[in-house]
């Protein structure tokens, strides 16, 4: 299995999440739909067919009363960067690996629906439009121009909100730039959230502030031992959620989500 | 009142009787029709799939007829290729079988998609390093060299043969016929490989990922060799039932016991090579991702009886049914065998395609169940109802074999 061609670019982006911080609110998702232009079903309660690309899972520690302990797990796409399970597999070339920024992206009008990708990501970081999006009378007023609306029958999934950079990028040109500062591209989620839980930007940049983070003491990523190298990290002084986060052999399976 | 059309020297029920059978399967046919197009105007949301099980019913249905269609292609490689001579009876009925499983296996992954009009990006934007591209392409080059192979049987329809350049052209494509089979045994041997590939380059997902032998995986060449060694035992199992419907003997019984023989060896190897994979898998690549064997393994639906019936009820046990020539040659035991082993091959299908995703990632994930919905139920008998349609027509109009006369001498 090849790595993809590296190439000279200044660019990888990544994320960091902060669990000690997370609080489980889920603005985060919030800021995500209406971003991203989610339509929302007038029933939710099957989460299995709902589009949620910032979805936060809510875990335990097993532990009985008074020893319990929560936390949440936000999760986005985790942008994999070795030999990316869901580019690797898709017949049309619909979903793409960028070498320049690292961001895999999705051709909406590209995608035949076959689905491979949605089996072959490990995080179910992919969804499926089961239905034609549908929004409420007048609410396509506060649809967002920059993202494209995705009919039925396609996959898709968080994006690291790539227009966002090429928003950036196109102001940065304008001022006469060629380089993003720090903080001048993040997603959604990591702007609206009220903790500071989530950090985003150019892992690239030895300066920015996820370059700095990932390399903190309490950092892990989910399912290390697959070999995806997710480009979300995550930090946690808790050990046991540490463990929680990746296979280990024999152990009990707690039934962490709660 | 249509006796023309019915060949030469051969007995066919009444019209009357024919055509009230057509009528029961056109029925089916009707019915499930119906349900494809309601899922074609609604959506993908008429089936119980989920973004955890994004594939179901209609692949494993899929990857099913596929593994029992290689008797086809299989039969054809054995007749023209090696030139087992007494697989002459049976090629031209194992060559309608396979055309009825990849034209269904076509119709079910062009409704299984999500956007059916862009079916066709598939070869227009073909990203190579996909196991799917590989089986896209290669499907359809196969079902097109069958339809080859299925045409010179339909004009041998004893009126078109009548129309001169039917019969010449009828006369050219049997020459050809070596080098059709010849092109469809590679083709098969690829598409068989790359549908295994699917879910052995999953390496993101454990219960199926296995690794390469270069770039294949090994399911690669586990789908392969279970193609063949269950392939012609579909094939003799529906010959045999359509000698018991039709009250006929319609192929020399020899014909059926060297297929199956030749199968059952090779299911012998299949097992063995079945088992040491499975070894492998619970030793090395589960406990290298942190897993368990028994974490496979969940509940009824998923539980550890699956590998029991797979490799060895519906493995060892037909296995060893078609190798003992006492009992291969008895009618009872070697229908036993073939349903076993076929049963076998879609259960490998079933598992590939349902477990391996209900099977959970993360530690505190916990596994899904999923069950078909009336919809991919109603489309998957299509498969069977369209097929019942097919050798119905042919085996009534068509000199599908060969020593049907020879066998079933006019009573004086
Ligand atoms: S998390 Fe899933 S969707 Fe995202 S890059 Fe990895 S495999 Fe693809
Ligand atoms: S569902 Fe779409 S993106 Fe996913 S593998 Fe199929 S065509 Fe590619």
């Amino acid at each position: 299995m090849s790595e993809h061609h590296e190439v000279a670019s200044k660019e990888k982006y990544g994320m960091v999440i902060d669990l000690d911080k997370c609080t489980g609110c889920g603005t985060c998702t919030v800021a995500c739909l209406s971003e991203n232009n989610h339509y929302v079903r007038e029933d939710e309660s099957d989460k299995l067919h709902s589009v949620t690309w910032m979805k936060v899972y809510k875990v335990t520690n097993g532990a009985p009363f008074p020893n319990t302990k929560v936390a949440f797990i936000p999760r986005p796409c985790m942008h994999c960067d070795h030999h990316t399970p869901c580019v690797s597999v898709c017949p049309v070339m619909a979903t793409d690996y960028n070498p320049l920024t690292g961001i895999v992206s999705q051709i909406y009008t590209r995608c035949i629906g076959c689905r491979y990708c949605v089996g072959a990501c490990p995080y179910h970081a992919r969804y499926f439009n089961w239905w034609d999006p549908v929004w409420p009378e007048g609410m396509h007023k506060l649809l967002n121009p920059d993202m494209s609306p995705r009919m039925r029958g396609v996959v898709e999934k968080c994006s690291f909100c790539n227009h966002r950079q090429q928003k950036a990028k196109d102001k940065a040109y304008v001022e006469g730039r060629k380089e993003l500062k720090d903080g001048e591209y993040v997603t959604a989620c990591a702007e609206a959230c009220p903790t500071g839980a989530i950090t985003f930007g150019n892992m690239k940049d030895p300066e920015s502030a996820v370059a700095k983070l990932i390399k903190s003491p309490g950092a892990f990523r989910l399912l290390e031992k697959l070999g995806t190298e997710p480009k979300v990290y995550y930090l946690s002084s808790e050990s046991w959620i540490r463990e929680l986060a990746d296979n280990a052999l024999g152990r009990k399976r707690t039934g962490g989500l709660a | 009142m249509d006796r023309a059309w019915i060949p030469e020297g051969v007995q066919r029920c009444g019209a009357g009787a024919f055509f009230s059978w057509m009528a029961l399967w056109l029925f089916v046919l009707g019915a499930a029709v119906s349900t494809a197009l309601l899922i074609l105007w609604k959506g993908l949301n008429q089936t119980n799939m989920n973004d955890y099980f994004g594939f179901g019913a209609w692949i494993t249905v899929d990857l099913g007829v596929i593994a029992l269609g290689a008797g086809a292609f299989f039969s054809g490689f054995l007749t023209y290729v090696v030139r087992v001579k007494e697989l002459k009876a049976l090629i031209n009925f194992a060559v309608i079988i396979g055309f009825i499983c990849y034209s269904s296996a076509l119709l079910i992954l062009t409704l299984d998609i999500g956007q059916p009009l862009r079916g066709w990006f598939g070869y227009w934007f073909p990203n190579i390093h996909s196991m799917l591209t590989e089986v896209i392409f290669c499907i359809t080059l196969y079902f097109t060299v069958l339809t080859i192979e299925y045409v010179p049987l339909i004009l041998e329809n004893r009126k078109i043969y009548a129309n001169p350049v039917a019969h010449t052209l009828s006369h050219n494509f049997h020459e050809a016929m070596a080098i059709f089979a010849a092109i469809g045994t590679f083709l098969s041997f690829f598409h068989q490989g790359s549908l295994g590939g699917m879910y052995g380059v999953m390496y993101a997902r454990p219960f199926a990922f296995r690794e390469g032998f270069f770039v294949w995986p090994w399911t690669f060449f586990l789908f392969i060799f279970s193609a063949i060694s269950t392939g012609p035992t579909f094939t003799v199992l529906v010959t045999m039932i359509l000698q018991k419907v039709t009250k006929k003997r319609l192929v020399p019984r020899e014909s059926l016991s060297v297929l199956a023989k030749i199968a059952g060896w090779l299911l012998c190897g299949y097992v063995i090579a079945k088992t040491v994979d499975t070894y492998y898998w619970a030793t090395h690549i589960l406990p290298a991702r942190g897993l368990t064997f028994a974490e496979q393994y969940h509940g009824y639906q998923y539980g550890m009886w699956l590998p029991f019936v797979e490799i060895g009820l519906c493995g060892v046990i037909p296995a060893l049914i078609l190798i003992i020539r006492r009992l291969r040659e008895n009618d009872k035991w070697l229908a036993l065998a073939c349903v076993l082993a076929s049963t076998g091959v879609v259960l490998n299908r079933f598992i590939f395609t349902v477990q391996t995703l209900a099977m959970p990632v993360y530690p505190f994930d916990k596994w899904y169940t999923y069950f078909p919905s009336w919809q991919e139920w109603m489309t998957s008998l299509a498969v069977i109802a369209y097929g019942a349609l097919i050798i119905s027509l042919s085996y009534r109009y068509l000199p599908v074999f060969p020593y049907e006369r020879d066998l079933n001498p006019p009573a004086r």
